[in-house]
């Protein structure tokens, strides 16, 4: 059981791992000083979490296993994050609407997992919702100010958001270790918030004046170890000082 | 961007205090500058309370006239109520 709930927790810290290293690309890159400091922080929110659901999976597995070890020394098939995170900053427009389809998850996803019958995972939880429905306020806001805004960023953010949009059914589209979890009480099945989820963006795109993707077929993979080809180019600058020099510490 | 409006900013460090002045940045907009102050000026839990002003609606004294607003008030020290003894439990005079 242990076992299975260490994978089941590295699977949702690898969403914001994975995230939270695209975001911190940004440090010193993003369009205004304003944002560049408000991408990071919220990089910096989500790595947080990942030390805490990290340390716990750590303290499960036993072994010589720490939240380093996790994060850094697996092979890209055992990163279970969904597509979507891994997708490139390939503009503003890409930025915002990445983090507002996973914000949306995670705040649904966050406050099913207050309930959970794990008390560790309580914890984190209720930590973490109030960073991550801040999140969602920001980046909620900001696609509302593209779609609203000049035609530019309108024409930018729509484009965005059709590109990305095919990876959204992964995040509410439980795996068998969330249908195994959530059955014990444990887990949250994502699939039981997947109308409150489309819900939410659909309202976001009418008010930012973006129409709403009808794409029927989506990308999935990521939750089964199989990634974009983006996702070697981000271990690889990710892992870069551990492969290098094994145990180095700060 | 670059036509953003500048705000000032001014953030109360905890309750009884006053806000006081702590910069400026761009934003389009006062929610989005309300945003940005939270990001930019209280990551380090410097804030309970954020204002944040358009810099145009600030009316500034000119330098030029220092002279006749500011030195009259330099040799004036019995204006200093430095000749009261203030308790220990009084802070922040």
């Amino acid at each position: 059981m242990n076992k299975t709930l260490a994978a089941y927790v590295i699977q949702i810290a690898d969403n914001n791992l994975i995230l939270a290293q695209r975001l911190g690309e940004l440090c010193g890159h993003a369009a205004t000083i304003e944002t560049d400091i408000a991408l990071t922080n919220i990089s910096l929110d989500l790595f947080g979490q990942v030390r805490s659901y990290f340390q716990y999976a750590a303290s499960l597995t036993g072994a010589e296993a720490t939240e380093d070890t996790i994060a850094f020394l697996r092979v890209e098939n055992e990163y279970k994050n969904a597509l979507l995170v891994e997708q490139p900053n390939t503009d503003f427009a890409y930025v915002i609407a990445r983090q507002c389809f996973y914000d949306h998850f995670h705040l649904l996803f966050l406050q099913k997992l207050q309930h959970s019958s794990d008390e560790t995972l309580r914890a984190i939880a209720s930590k973490a919702i109030k960073e991550v429905t801040y999140h969602v306020r920001f980046s909620s806001d900001w696609l509302i100010r593209l779609g609203d805004g000049t035609e530019e960023s309108h024409n930018k953010i729509t484009q965005a958001v059709q590109d990305l949009w095919v990876y959204t059914n992964e995040l509410v589209t439980a795996a068998p270790i969330e249908i195994e979890m959530a059955d014990a009480g444990i887990g949250v099945n994502p699939e039981s918030f997947r109308d409150e989820y489309y819900g939410a963006l659909t309202s976001i795109l009418n008010e930012a004046t973006i129409p709403v993707p009808e794409q029927k077929y989506f990308q999935k993979g990521g939750k089964q170890g199989i990634h974009t080809e983006h996702m070697g180019y981000i271990l690889t600058e990710m892992q870069y000082m551990q492969r290098t020099y094994p145990n180095m510490t700060w | 961007m670059k036509d953003w409006p500048l705000w000032e900013v001014f953030i109360r460090s905890k309750n009884g205090l006053e806000h006081r002045h702590c910069g400026s940045l761009h934003a389009s907009d006062a929610k989005m500058a309300l945003e940005n102050a939270r990001d930019v000026y209280t990551r380090r839990n410097e804030g309970v309370s954020i204002w944040v002003v358009p810099s145009s609606q600030i009316t500034a004294s000119n330098p030029d006239e220092n002279g006749e607003l500011f030195e009259p008030a330099a040799d004036k020290a019995y204006r200093h109520p430095t000749f009261y003894n203030l308790p220990d439990e009084v802070k922040h005079m």
